[in-house]
C-alpha cells in the first residue's frame, strides 16, 4: 500500500511542474497509454459503475489510470497491479466476478435443466415408432410414461 | 394554470381507464353487452385524453413554462424546438406519460377494429391492458405528476401539484436542459421505438390472458397477435440497434455494446419474443407448445415492465438510469402481481392446452425451432444471471461484483454460434418429416460454398480459428438461405415463366413471413460480420500528440493538425475541435475532427468521435484530453474497428425484412387450421 | 388415428412441479425485493450502534504510533467520521473547516476525527490531504467496506458517533461553517 518515497517525489514533481500528469508515448521511455490502457480495460471504478476504466471520463478514473501508470513504471506486473486494486478498492474492480465457479456454474445448470427438459419434452412427444432415432436419450425412468406408452402402442 | 388543467385531463384519464377496466369486468361477469361496450367507448376515449395532456406538456416544453418542474428539468432555452419536444421522453415522469399514451393508441386500435370479430376476447384484451395502463398513469397521477410547479413557501421551493397555502409560484428563469447525450438524433429516436416495442408487446400478452381466461385454449389468440407481435419485435430491434449506433456515435467507448445492466434488460424481452415469434408457428403449423407460448409471452411482457423497472427504480446503476425515486417498489408489487396471476391462470388451464400432434422427427423443423427456443433461453439465463449475481453477491457476501463483458461474451459466444448455425439449417428442414438424408441432400452446396469461402478468409483474412468458425457458419447460413431462396425463385419462373426478378417479387409476396424470414436471416449474418470483426479485430491504441506529430495504428497513420475551442453562446455549447489527417501509405485520406462538448447548461461534457467509415474498417478517433494552457499537446485514443459498417448495413437490410414480414395482408386461414380450430372448440368450451 | 393425437392425457401439472415453480418464483421476488430495498435504504440512520469497523492509515497520519485504528479503541470519545475523496469538489469546500475544528476539539482528548478516504488514489490523496494542511487521522476505505457499512450516497459525507457509539448525525453534502460541526459535537460533549 505504501510507495516508493521516490516515485511519490517524481510525481509531486510532476504535479508542481503543472505537466500532464500523463505522459507521453513518444516523450520518454515510461509506460505507454497502450500499455496502461490495456490493463485499464479490465478494470472498472466503483465511481462510474458499468464504465470500464479505459474510456471512463471522470476525475476519479483518470486518477486511477495514473496510479497504473505508476505501478507500471515500478515494475509491477499487470497480475499485481489488479491484485492492487482489488484490495484497495474490493472485487468489484475486476470487469468478472473472482468466484469463477459460481458466476459460470448456476447458468450453466440451468441451461442443462432446459436440455434435458427438452429432451423429455421430445420423449413425449415422438410418436413410439420414432424412438429409435434418438439413441442419445435417457430411457423412460418414470413408470409413469412407461405405462402412458405401452398404452399408446396399444391404441395403434 | 394550464399545467393544472393538464393535471385535471390525466385525473379524467387515469378513472376512464379505471372505469373501463371494471366495467368490462362486471359486463363480462353478468353476461351485460351494455356494460361490456361502455367499457370500450371508456377505452377509446382514453386516447384523445391522453392526446390532450400530452399536448399540454409539449405545450408547456416547447413554451418554457419553467415554473413546471418537469419543464425545468428537461429543457432549457438554448435548446430547438424539436429538441424540446423529444424532451417529452427525457425524464422520468414525462416518458411514464408517454408510455401510457402509447398504450392507449394500441388498445383503442385493436378495440376499435376487430371488435365483433372477436368478441369474447376483447374484453379481457380491455381489461388486461387497461390495468396496465392505470398502473402506468397511476404512478405519473400519485408519484411523478408531470405537471407539478414550483412554489415558493417558507419551507424554500419546491414541486407541488396544488398550491399549497401562502406560496407563490416560482418561474426560474431557465431550465436545466436535456442530459447532452440525450440530444443525438440516435437518442431522439431510440427511446421512442424502444418504448414502441415494449408496449406492443403488451397487446399479443393481453390476448394471451384473455385466452386464458376464457379458456379458448386454441391458437386464435395467436393468429390474432401474429402481425402485432412482428411489429413489436420491429420497434424492439430497431431501438436496441440505434441504441447501438448512438452508443457507437456520442458515448465514446469504441464500441456499440457495453453488456451494461439496462442495455440488458431491454435485449431480454428482445430474446424472448424472438422466441416467441418463432415457436408461435409451431404451434400454429403443427398445434404443439401451447403452455410454452403463453409462458414465453408471459415472460416477455414481465421482463418488459422488469426492465422499465430496472431502469427506475435505482437497483441498477448505470449510465442509462433515471434519477432513483418512489416508484421502485409500486413496479415490484406489479411485477410480482402479473408473474403470479398469470402462472397461476397458466396452470389452471394446463389441462386445456394439450398438443394436438405429435413430434416425427428430430430434424423437422418444428424439433430445430425448440432447439432455436432452447438456445434463446439459454441466452436469457446468462443474461439474467448476469444482471442479478451482483445483486446476490452483495446481498448474501456482502461484496459488490461486477458482471461485465467477458462473462457475457464468454458464456453467450457458443450459443450465438449455434444460433447462427440453426438458422442455416432450420430453412431446409420441413414440417413434420425431415432426416439426415434430406437434410444433407439439400446441404452440400452451401457446405462446400462456406468451406471456399472459409480458406479463402484463411488465406487473405485471418488465421484465427474461431474467427474462421464463425465465418464458416455465417458463410453457410447465408448461402443457405440464398440458395432456398433461389431455388424458390427459379421454380417459380420455369412454373409461371416470369422473369427471376418477378418471380423473386411474387416468391416473397405470396409468403411474406418464410421470405421476410429469410432477410431477417441473412441481415443477422451481414451483422454477425461486423460483430466478429470488431469483437475479435478490433485494435487501438493512445497517444499524446504535438502539432505535426502522428500515431500509427494498422496501416493508418493520423497526424495531429490543430485543436480549436470556442464557445456558442446560442447553443449553449462549448467546442473543442481538433483536426487531424488521414494517410494510409503515404496517401491522404481526408481529415477527421474529434471534439469534445461542453454544455453550459447542464455542467456535462460530450466525446463526439471523427469516424472513417468504410466496409473494410472503421477509423474512430477519440479527443481524450487536450492542454488548455499550452494548446500544444492533444490526447487522441484510436480505434480501428474492422467490418463494423456491416452491422449497420445488417440493421437496415433487417428493417426491410421485418417491414416485409410484418406488412398488412388479407388474413386467409388455411382450411386444414380451420378445421382444427373448430374440432377444437367443444373441448375448450367445457 | 384422431383418437391417438392425444399425447398425453389431460393432466393438470403435478403438485411436485407448482410447488419447483412457485417455490422459484418467490426465490426470484425476494431476491429482487431485497436488493430493492436495500437501493432505497438511506445512509445508515440516527439510532444505530455503529458496528466495529478498522481503518489503515495513510503512513504520517497514524494515531499514537498506531497505523490502524478500530472504532472499539475510540469508545468514550465522540468519533466524526467523515468520508472524502481528492477528485470530489464539494469536499474541497469543507476541508478546511473540518481541520479547523480539530485543532480545536484534539487538546480536550474527548473527540476524535478520522477521514476515511473513498475509492482513492493514495498519490492523489496525499497531494490532497496537503493541499489543506490536514492533520488529523485519515486512511483507505479499503475495498469499499466501511463506506458499504455506512452506505453513503456520495461524497462529502459526515457521520458523527457518540461516547457509546451510537451514531447522533449524519451530514449529506459539505459543512458550510465551522458552526455546523460545532453544533454537533457540543451537545455531545455534555
Amino acid at each position: 500500500m505504501q510507495f516508493h518515497r521516490m516515485i511519490y517525489l517524481v510525481l509531486l514533481m510532476l504535479v508542481l511542474m503543472g505537466l500532464p500528469v500523463s505522459p507521453v508515448s513518444a516523450q520518454g521511455p515510461g509506460p505507454t497509454d497502450d500499455e496502461v490502457n490495456r490493463i485499464a480495460k479490465q478494470l472498472y471504478c466503483p465511481v462510474c459503475e458499468s464504465t470500464p476504466l479505459d474510456v471512463c471520463p471522470t476525475e476519479a478514473c483518470r486518477q486511477w489510470r495514473d496510479l497504473i501508470r505508476l505501478q507500471l513504471a515500478e515494475g509491477k506486473s499487470e497480475e499485481e497491479i489488479k491484485q492492487y486494486f482489488v484490495t484497495q478498492y474490493g472485487a468489484r474492480v475486476l470487469a468478472e466476478p473472482p468466484n469463477r465457479l459460481v458466476s459460470y456454474l448456476v447458468p450453466a445448470v440451468a441451461i442443462l435443466l432446459g436440455v434435458l427438459l427438452l429432451a423429455r419434452g421430445f420423449q413425449m412427444w415422438m410418436k413410439p415408432a420414432a424412438v429409435e432415432a434418438e439413441p442419445e436419450e435417457v430411457a423412460p425412468v418414470d413408470p409413469y410414461v412407461a405405462r402412458l406408452e405401452e398404452e399408446l402402442k396399444k391404441q395403434k | 394554470m394550464i399545467a393544472n388543467i393538464g393535471f385535471g385531463v390525466l385525473t379524467v384519464s387515469f378513472l376512464t381507464t379505471l372505469y373501463s377496466v371494471f366495467a368490462a369486468i362486471y359486463g363480462e361477469r353478468t353476461k351485460n353487452p351494455a356494460s361490456v361496450e361502455s367499457a370500450r367507448r371508456a377505452m377509446l376515449l382514453t386516447w384523445p385524453l391522453l392526446t390532450i395532456t400530452a399536448g399540454i406538456l409539449i405545450y408547456l416544453l416547447v413554451n418554457d413554462h419553467y415554473e413546471v418542474q418537469f419543464v425545468y428539468e428537461v429543457t432549457s432555452r438554448s435548446m430547438p424546438t424539436y429538441l424540446k419536444i423529444t424532451a417529452w421522453w427525457g425524464g422520468q415522469s414525462g416518458s411514464l406519460l408517454f408510455w401510457s399514451w402509447l398504450m392507449s393508441v394500441f388498445t383503442s386500435l385493436v378495440t376499435f377494429r376487430k371488435w365483433d370479430r372477436d368478441r369474447e376476447f376483447l374484453p379481457w384484451v380491455i381489461v388486461v391492458s387497461g390495468i396496465t395502463m392505470a398502473f402506468f398513469l397511476g404512478m405519473n397521477l400519485f408519484f411523478e405528476n408531470p405537471f407539478a410547479q414550483l412554489y415558493q413557501t417558507f419551507e424554500g421551493i419546491g414541486p407541488h401539484t396544488f398550491q399549497p397555502a401562502n406560496s407563490v409560484l416560482f418561474t426560474p428563469a431557465d431550465g436545466q436542459g436535456l442530459n447532452p447525450l440525450l440530444r443525438h438524433p440516435g437518442m431522439v429516436i431510440h427511446p421512442p421505438m424502444l418504448y414502441l416495442g415494449f408496449v406492443s408487446f403488451v397487446i399479443p400478452y393481453a390476448f394471451a390472458i384473455a385466452a386464458l381466461i376464457t379458456g379458448r385454449t386454441d391458437d386464435r389468440w395467436i393468429r390474432l397477435t401474429r402481425r402485432w407481435t412482428l411489429w413489436a419485435w420491429l420497434f424492439l430491434s430497431f431501438g436496441l440497434v440505434l441504441g447501438g449506433r448512438w452508443a457507437y456515435d456520442v458515448l465514446g467507448w469504441g464500441g456499440y455494446w457495453g453488456w451494461d445492466p439496462v442495455e440488458i434488460a431491454a435485449f431480454m424481452p428482445w430474446l424472448t419474443g424472438t422466441a416467441f415469434l418463432h415457436s408461435v408457428m409451431i404451434q400454429e403449423k403443427r398445434g404443439m407448445l401451447k403452455h410454452w407460448n403463453m409462458l414465453l409471452i408471459i415472460l416477455t411482457y414481465d421482463l418488459v415492465i422488469f426492465g422499465t423497472f430496472l431502469t427506475r427504480s435505482g437497483v441498477l446503476s448505470s449510465v442509462h438510469s433515471f434519477a432513483q425515486s418512489a416508484i421502485g417498489p409500486l413496479f415490484f408489487v406489479f411485477i410480482a402481481a402479473t408473474l403470479i396471476t398469470s402462472v397461476a391462470l397458466i396452470i389452471y388451464r394446463w389441462k386445456d392446452l394439450k398438443s394436438e400432434t405429435q413430434m416425427t422427427s428430430l430434424l423437422s423443423r418444428e424439433a430445430l425451432f425448440l432447439l432455436n427456443n432452447l438456445l434463446f433461453m439459454s441466452i436469457l439465463v446468462v443474461c439474467f444471471w448476469g444482471v442479478i449475481y451482483p445483486l446476490i453477491s452483495e446481498l448474501f457476501t456482502g461484496e459488490k461484483v461486477t458482471v461485465g463483458p467477458p462473462f457475457y461474451e464468454r458464456a453467450t459466444s457458443p450459443l450465438f454460434a449455434s444460433l447462427l448455425f440453426l438458422m442455416g439449417v432450420a430453412p431446409l428442414s420441413a414440417w413434420g418429416h425431415s432426416t439426415v438424408k434430406t437434410l444433407g441432400r439439400a446441404m452440400w452446396k452451401p457446405i462446400i460454398g462456406a468451406v471456399i469461402i472459409t480458406a479463402l478468409v484463411f488465406a487473405t483474412y485471418t488465421q484465427k480459428v474461431t474467427a474462421l468458425i464463425g465465418f464458416f457458419i455465417i458463410a453457410l447460413t447465408i448461402l443457405v438461405t440464398v440458395y432456398e431462396y433461389w431455388r424458390g425463385a427459379a421454380a417459380r419462373q420455369r412454373s409461371q415463366g416470369e422473369n427471376i426478378f418477378t418471380a423473386f417479387w411474387n416468391l416473397t409476396g405470396r409468403n411474406r413471413r418464410r421470405y421476410g424470414g429469410y432477410i431477417i436471416h441473412i441481415s443477422m449474418m451481414l451483422m454477425a460480420i461486423g460483430i466478429l470483426g470488431i469483437e475479435m479485430f478490433q485494435k487501438e491504441t493512445q497517444g499524446t500528440l504535438a502539432a505535426g506529430e502522428s500515431l500509427m495504428i494498422d496501416g493508418y497513420e493520423v497526424r495531429y493538425r490543430e485543436i480549436a475551442s470556442w464557445d456558442n453562446p446560442p447553443a449553449g455549447v462549448n467546442y473543442t475541435r481538433s483536426v487531424v489527417d488521414i494517410y494510409r501509405d503515404g496517401a491522404y485520406l481526408g481529415q477527421l475532427n474529434p471534439r469534445i462538448d461542453y454544455y453550459f447548461d447542464s455542467q456535462q461534457t460530450m466525446t463526439i468521435p471523427g469516424n472513417r467509415s468504410t466496409l473494410k474498417d472503421d477509423l474512430y478517433i477519440l479527443l481524450v484530453n487536450w492542454e488548455p494552457a499550452t494548446a500544444t499537446g492533444a490526447t487522441f485514443k484510436i480505434y480501428v474497428n474492422p467490418l463494423v459498417n456491416w452491422l449497420w448495413f445488417g440493421s437496415l437490410l433487417f428493417l426491410v425484412g421485418i417491414v416485409i414480414a410484418a406488412w398488412p395482408e388479407k388474413e386467409t386461414e388455411p382450411a386444414a387450421v380451420r378445421v382444427r380450430a373448430r374440432a377444437q372448440q367443444p373441448s375448450a368450451a367445457d | 388415428m384422431t383418437d391417438s393425437t392425444t399425447v398425453a392425457p389431460r393432466r393438470g401439472v403435478p403438485l411436485w412441479a407448482q410447488i419447483i415453480v412457485w417455490a422459484f418464483l418467490v426465490a426470484l421476488l425476494v431476491i429482487v425485493a431485497m436488493g430493492l430495498n436495500r437501493a432505497q435504504q438511506g445512509t445508515v440512520q440516527p439510532g444505530h450502534v455503529i458496528e466495529e469497523f478498522r481503518l489503515p492509515l495513510f503512513s504520517g497520519y497514524e494515531i499514537d504510533g498506531k497505523s490502524e485504528i478500530t472504532l472499539e479503541e475510540l469508545r468514550g470519545k465522540v468519533v466524526v467520521i467523515n468520508f472524502w475523496a481528492s477528485w470530489c469538489k464539494p469536499c474541497e469546500q469543507e476541508a478546511a473547516e473540518l481541520q479547523q475544528a480539530w485543532e480545536e476539539y484534539e487538546p480536550t482528548g474527548q473527540v476524535v476525527f478520522l477521514g476515511v478516504d473513498y475509492v482513492d488514489t493514495e498519490p492523489e490523496a496525499r497531494v490532497y490531504l496537503r493541499k489543506f494542511g490536514i492533520t488529523f487521522p485519515n486512511g483507505p476505505d479499503l475495498a469499499t467496506r466501511i463506506s458499504q457499512y455506512f452506505r453513503i450516497k456520495g461524497v462529502p459525507e459526515t457521520y458523527f458517533v457518540d461516547q457509546e457509539g451510537v451514531l447522533q448525525y449524519v451530514q449529506v453534502g459539505p459543512f458550510t461553517s465551522i458552526d455546523q460541526i460545532r453544533a454537533q459535537i457540543d451537545p455531545l460533549l455534555k
